[in-house]
């Protein structure tokens, strides 16, 4: 039997194992969360390069059934998901000893993971819902996990505006499974394939992709559905934020929107439908590009500029898919269309390296120094070093300076941008790739450099179990903009070719 | 006297034995009837709510301890997750490998069943501990909110 359903499995039974056996032993959390976060990071790496695969639940073949899927889309989710669990999982381990109830933590932690695998392993749109909502609701406990006022209405916050997110993405599937009898993704896809390709589509079926555009790009805070995040991400512990803004935003959001959009509604046709669906999102990404970096700039709270800087760049990962979505409606070549996928998808791996690493970075000098504001801290690079050191180098990557990841994946994006036409949406996203550099390099000189003083004065390096995973991701930001040639094959290539090819994910799941 | 009236009390003894009873039927025959897991272990857990609201939580924590729910809570998650692994020894997750024996009799349709019990002992003790969560914080008035804000 093939592994796929292990991804929700593992960490589900983690999850509910933890606090039983919490009630006798106190380390259950620490244990089996290191244990199931490394299993799983393990095999979505091994899952390079594995045939796609389908896995049918209890027997029952894929329309009928629920099917779980493995193709290069997911895996590159799964890798990202996993392995930035097991490092702030790691990070936790230090970083939330100054917590209680640290067996809750640990078990919504698994439960997040378990969501996150199980919408991104999904092949049927209310299993999708569903796994979305589990993810959703361990993340609002987990964002007022500190229960002080300003966490538990960020918290709040965030419950009321995700569950309108949801209730969108419910009504979408509700409308879809009217138009076309099913739940499967592949045999909705077929359906629609069948009625519409190629010409205008059902009305009630453009209103569900306009209910799935709001609901996700909610999960995924695109401006104008953003209002959410820049309360939730900085209020959350540390490891928290870094998931949040480093997966959960891409998983059930982008992921969610790319697959749904792709898969379902059938981008991959040329249509006078999806083209109308593709400026939305190009819109939209174009919007939270220009709003997330100009609203970064003014921010002094360490965290709180990070979280608008996460809206910014979420904008270019859609743009990039968005731009391809628009080159195929229209019907533009293959090629180009490839393209501006591939940097969609290469910023997103990127950017949940690097926003994660930053978000982690926040975290120990908050810990070091007691405050994460930016007039209060100076020349940290004297009394942190390697805190300083991966810092700079996540802010650099993230700023686009080549010869880190961030500034090929931004390079990509923009050169397919103006071989698709839309010249005055690259001027845009060119012009916002400065912004950001200019509010990292206000980071950089604010924290980092500069004369020790105030809270540095006092600040010790953190522990080797918060810096060890902080070191990890910054060797992966290097890595990515180094060994692009490698790794673009064997990941990125067969993700991009999964959402391009949606006819062969309808053969996959319906065989 | 803590609590509601003599009247409610009593009749909350009188019924809440009958309502567990009744819950533990919705669950033990939804694979035959509507109902199952989830409505069961709902109305098993309203008989103890029901405790509570009559006699107040120390009436209910005898009952059934927090404790006791809270082991129920997870192991009853846990148990459903494991009836689905061992489908895998067919080969599928969730694969119905227990015998479906005769249509329309108590034990049949396989895994049914025990899906069914373990879904009601999450969801009841879950939700009994839901209420017991909010049953632990007293509604301050508004005027002490304004006083304390004031202040």
């Amino acid at each position: 039997m093939n592994p796929v359903p292990l991804y929700v499995a593992i960490p589900l039974g983690a999850a509910f194992l933890i606090p039983l056996l919490g009630m006798w032993w106190k380390k259950s959390g620490e244990t089996l969360a290191v244990l199931s976060t490394l299993v799983l990071a393990v095999m979505a790496i091994l899952a390079i390069g594995t045939p796609a695969m389908v896995h049918h639940m209890g027997g029952w073949t894929a329309p009928l059934g629920i099917a779980l899927v493995s193709d290069g889309l997911t895996v590159l989710l799964l890798i990202a998901v996993n392995v930035i669990a097991f490092l702030c999982i790691i990070f936790s381990l230090k970083y939330m000893k100054v917590y209680t109830g640290l067996t809750k933590y640990y078990s919504l932690f698994m439960l997040m993971v378990a969501g996150m695998n199980g919408v991104v392993v999904s092949g049927d749109l209310f299993n999708l819902f569903v796994f979305l909502e589990v993810a959703s609701i361990a993340s609002y406990a987990l964002v007022a996990f500190g229960v002080e006022a300003d966490e538990l209405e960020a918290g709040f916050k965030y419950m009321i505006l995700g569950s309108v997110a949801s209730v969108m993405i419910l009504f979408a599937v509700g409308t879809v499974y009217a138009v076309t009898g099913t739940l499967n993704m592949a045999d909705a896809s077929r359906e629609i394939a069948t009625r519409f390709g190629g010409a205008e589509m059902n009305p009630a079926l453009l209103l569900a992709a306009a209910f799935f555009l709001m609901g996700f790009g909610l999960k995924a805070a695109l401006v104008p559905f953003h209002a959410w995040l820049p309360d939730a991400h900085p209020s959350a512990p540390a490891p928290i934020s870094a998931m949040l803004s480093g997966v959960v935003i891409k998983s059930l959001g982008v992921y969610a929107m790319c697959r749904v959009m792709f898969h379902v509604f059938g981008f991959g046709t040329a249509s006078p439908s999806s083209a109308i669906i593709a400026n939305a999102m190009i819109g939209f990404s174009v919007l939270s590009i220009v709003v997330g970096g100009l609203l970064a700039i003014g921010q002094w709270d360490f965290k709180r500029l990070l979280a608008y800087s996460s809206i910014g760049q979420i904008g270019y990962v859609t743009l990039g898919i968005g731009v391809g979505a628009r080159v195929l409606a229209t019907g533009g070549t293959r090629s180009l269309a490839a393209l501006a996928i591939l940097g969609g998808l290469f910023h997103l791996i990127n950017h949940a390296a690097f926003k994660s690493l930053l978000f982690l970075s926040s975290g120990a000098i908050q810990q070091a120094t007691g405050t994460r504001d930016m007039k209060m801290l100076s020349g940290l690079r004297k009394r942190m070093p390697i805190t300083a050191a991966t810092t700079n180098l996540a802010a650099l990557s993230i700023s686009g300076v080549p010869p880190f990841s961030g500034f090929w994946s931004k390079l990509i994006i923009i050169v397919a941008t103006i071989r698709a036409g839309l010249m005055g949406v690259a001027v845009v996203a060119i012009a916002m790739a400065f912004v950001t550099l200019a509010y990292y390099v206000k980071v950089q000189r604010e924290i980092l450099f500069g004369p020790v003083r105030g809270p540095a004065e006092s600040a010790k390096e953190v522990s080797p179990l918060m810096y060890v995973p902080m070191i990890i991701l910054a060797i992966v930001c290097v890595g990515f903009g180094l060994l692009y040639p490698v790794l673009g094959s064997r990941i990125l290539e067969p993700a991009r070719d999964a959402l391009l090819n949606g006819a062969e994910y309808v053969k996959l799941v319906l065989g | 006297m803590k609590g509601m009236t003599i009247i409610v009390k009593t009749i909350t003894d009188f019924v809440a034995a009958f309502i567990v009873v009744f819950g533990a039927y919705i669950v033990l025959y939804g694979h035959l009837t509507p109902g199952g897991g989830f409505a069961g272990g709902v109305i098993i857990a309203c008989a103890f709510i029901l405790l509570m609201l009559a006699h107040g939580r120390e009436v209910a924590f005898a009952r059934l301890p927090e404790r006791a729910a809270h082991i129920m809570d997870s192991s009853g998650a846990l148990a459903f997750l494991i009836i689905g692994w061992l489908g895998v020894t067919g080969g599928f997750f969730f694969l119905n490998v227990f015998g479906r024996g005769d249509m329309f009799r108590l034990l049949s349709s396989g895994m049914i069943l025990p899906l069914n019990i373990a879904i009601a002992f999450k969801v009841g003790s879950s939700l009994f501990l839901v209420f017991a969560a909010l049953a632990m914080f007293r509604r301050r008035s508004f005027r002490a909110m304004i006083e304390e804000e004031l202040s």
